[in-house]
């Protein structure tokens, strides 16, 4: 194992009856990165967290946290995990919820340390029944933390969460990173890795397919997207070579295109009034549409 | 980076089987769905079948008060474990919180050492009421025989949570209340805790816990029993293991 990796998953199989949720899948954590998994629904993201977590045992392969099996617990009071279907105990208070994860920690924060640091200090005797959904999810985020874990597995930590309250997660967890801490987020918010993550991995059906940085996964994607202003129509455009889509929103032209200098070149040709051209990159969620979608169909 | 792996000092390990009892038992205490019936249910119809409407009949029949006070006594010990360990655990099982906790450093036995505390302490609770509402049913035992069968009874519930366990690893949580109730109440009717049971069908009742469960308990304090308390114990502590052993292999099953 390399001795920067605090977990990792070598050539795991894992099936369910007939269905293989996961063939031969490598993955490796590194010390202190954010390491995010995406894939579409039932590309195995579950399986592959609760291999790591010691639910499951392997049918191949290993899972290894920190160099040692999953299933030892000496080595999970190293982790944090936040679930994202997990429902709590609805008679405690929120204090008394991360009370009791905490002592299962050889050395955690306090209750009030950890609710402060997740911006949910005010909620501390409210039951938990009595919680909206966003709070509930922050409630985790505390419990998750509270152990101090060099490692934390994050399951869709701000599904649910307003605007304030995604924030002061992404804070706190690029905090956690910033400490040493190491990060395994699952999100459906392809913005929210973009925004957070060192390194990706894109599964689909059981098996890797692309892994990087957020920028390596971007450049797979040769697709780029111009918008301007312009006299000239989509359906004139739309026949152009190496255009893609051409769609109007009424005031900007938005071209989508695998050659992005032929047709900007072509567009100043056309219309000396052109205006306000921008150019950018495919961001995350087209690089993860254009890599799942070969394999899911 | 640090240490691979980091061990926990034995006093925050029973730190952490505390809390976790501490919160189980807290848990149900707040929920009056579970801790009325359990708490109070005993005593009172124990008062209201032995002091208010049949007050009369009891004290005039010299076997009548401990035939009455133990059998309400045996009917308390049974719901707590069945319940409490029933239909709590295949919540907590289909709802992922054991799934987390699993995924969690919590102390493999945590749950069950916390269920089985939180149990044994609703027992304390109920045998507590029953002793207060003795005297009104016309009981006469000493403080000692009144001690030896309470701590026969907490000692008594274990196979009830057994059971309840079990049926916890088995059902779903929608279903665990009706599995419970369909082995609680026939439990309480054909073991002749509560009614008599006539001689050609009492041989249903050596299937019972509570059956066993009662005759220990009379047994214990030297009263006029059936059997042999040996063998009453051996029952009890087979019907304790068996479902616990099996229980427990259920649970080893990835959640």
């Amino acid at each position: 194992m390399d001795s920067q990796c605090v977990a990792e998953l070598s050539g795991v199989s894992k099936r369910f009856g007939k269905i293989v949720a996961l063939d031969e899948l490598s993955l490796a954590v590194r010390n202190g990165e954010l390491f995010a998994l995406l894939g579409p629904n039932g590309a195995g993201k579950t399986t592959a967290i609760s291999l790591f977590l010691g639910l499951y045992q392997p049918d191949g392969g290993s899972a290894t946290l920190f160099g040692c099996s999953p299933q030892s617990i000496d080595v999970r009071r190293r982790i944090g995990v936040m679930m994202q279907e997990a429902a709590l105990a609805p008679e405690l208070r929120v204090r008394e919820q991360i009370d009791l994860v905490a002592s299962y920690y050889p050395d955690p924060l306090s209750p009030e340390a950890a609710m402060e640091l997740t911006g949910i200090a005010e909620l501390g005797r409210r039951p938990y029944a009595k919680l909206s959904g966003g709070q509930k999810r922050q409630t985790q985020f505390a419990m998750a933390l509270v152990g101090r874990p060099s490692l934390l597995f994050l399951d869709e930590p701000t599904a649910g969460l307003d605007v304030q309250a995604r924030e002061i997660v992404w804070t706190t967890i690029r905090r956690l990173v910033a400490d040493g801490c190491s990060v395994v987020l699952t999100t459906h918010y392809l913005e929210e890795a973009e925004a957070l993550a060192d390194r990706v991995a894109v599964i689909a059906r059981g098996r890797l397919i692309a892994s990087g940085t957020v920028d390596d996964m971007r450049a797979l994607v040769v697709r780029k997207r111009i918008a301007c202003r312009t006299s000239l129509t989509p359906e004139q455009v739309r026949c152009w070579p190496d255009v893609q889509t051409a769609t109007t929103d009424g005031q900007s032209l938005r071209i989508t295109t695998t050659n992005a200098e032929n047709v900007v070149r072509r567009l100043l040709a056309a219309d000396d009034d052109l205006q306000d051209l921008e150019i950018e990159r495919a961001r995350l969620a087209e690089a993860f549409t254009e890599l799942t979608q070969e394999v899911t169909q | 980076m640090s240490p691979t792996a980091v061990s926990m000092t034995q006093r925050r390990v029973l730190g952490a089987y505390a809390t976790e009892t501490k919160y189980e038992s807290l848990r149900m205490l707040r929920t009056p769905a579970f801790a009325c019936p359990f708490l109070l249910l005993p005593a009172g119809l124990y008062l209201l079948f032995g002091a208010l409407l049949f007050g009369d009949a009891v004290a005039k029949d010299p076997n009548m008060p401990l035939f009455m006070f133990m059998g309400f006594a045996v009917f308390g010990v049974m719901g707590p474990g069945m319940f409490g360990f029933g239909v709590s655990l295949a919540m907590e099982r289909e709802q992922g919180l054991l799934r987390l906790k699993r995924a969690l450093p919590m102390p493999p036995a945590a749950p069950l050492v916390a269920k089985l505390l939180m149990s044994a302490l609703f027992v304390l609770l109920v045998m507590a009421t029953m002793v207060a509402a003795a005297p009104f049913g016309h009981l006469k035992m000493s403080p000692a025989q009144m001690l030896l069968v309470s701590l026969v009874n907490i000692a008594g519930s274990l196979p009830f949570c057994a059971l309840g366990l079990f049926i916890g690893t088995l059902a779903s949580a929608k279903s665990a209340p009706a599995f419970v109730n369909l082995l609680y109440l026939p439990m309480i009717y054909l073991s002749g805790i509560l009614i008599p049971m006539p001689a050609s069908v009492k041989w249903i009742a050596l299937g019972s816990p509570a059956y066993h469960l009662e005759q220990l308990a009379l047994a214990s304090i030297w009263a006029p029993h059936e059997g042999v308390p040996a063998l009453h114990a051996a029952f009890l502590a087979a019907v304790t293991l068996v479902f616990s052993v099996w229980a427990v292999r259920r649970l080893k099953r990835p959640v």
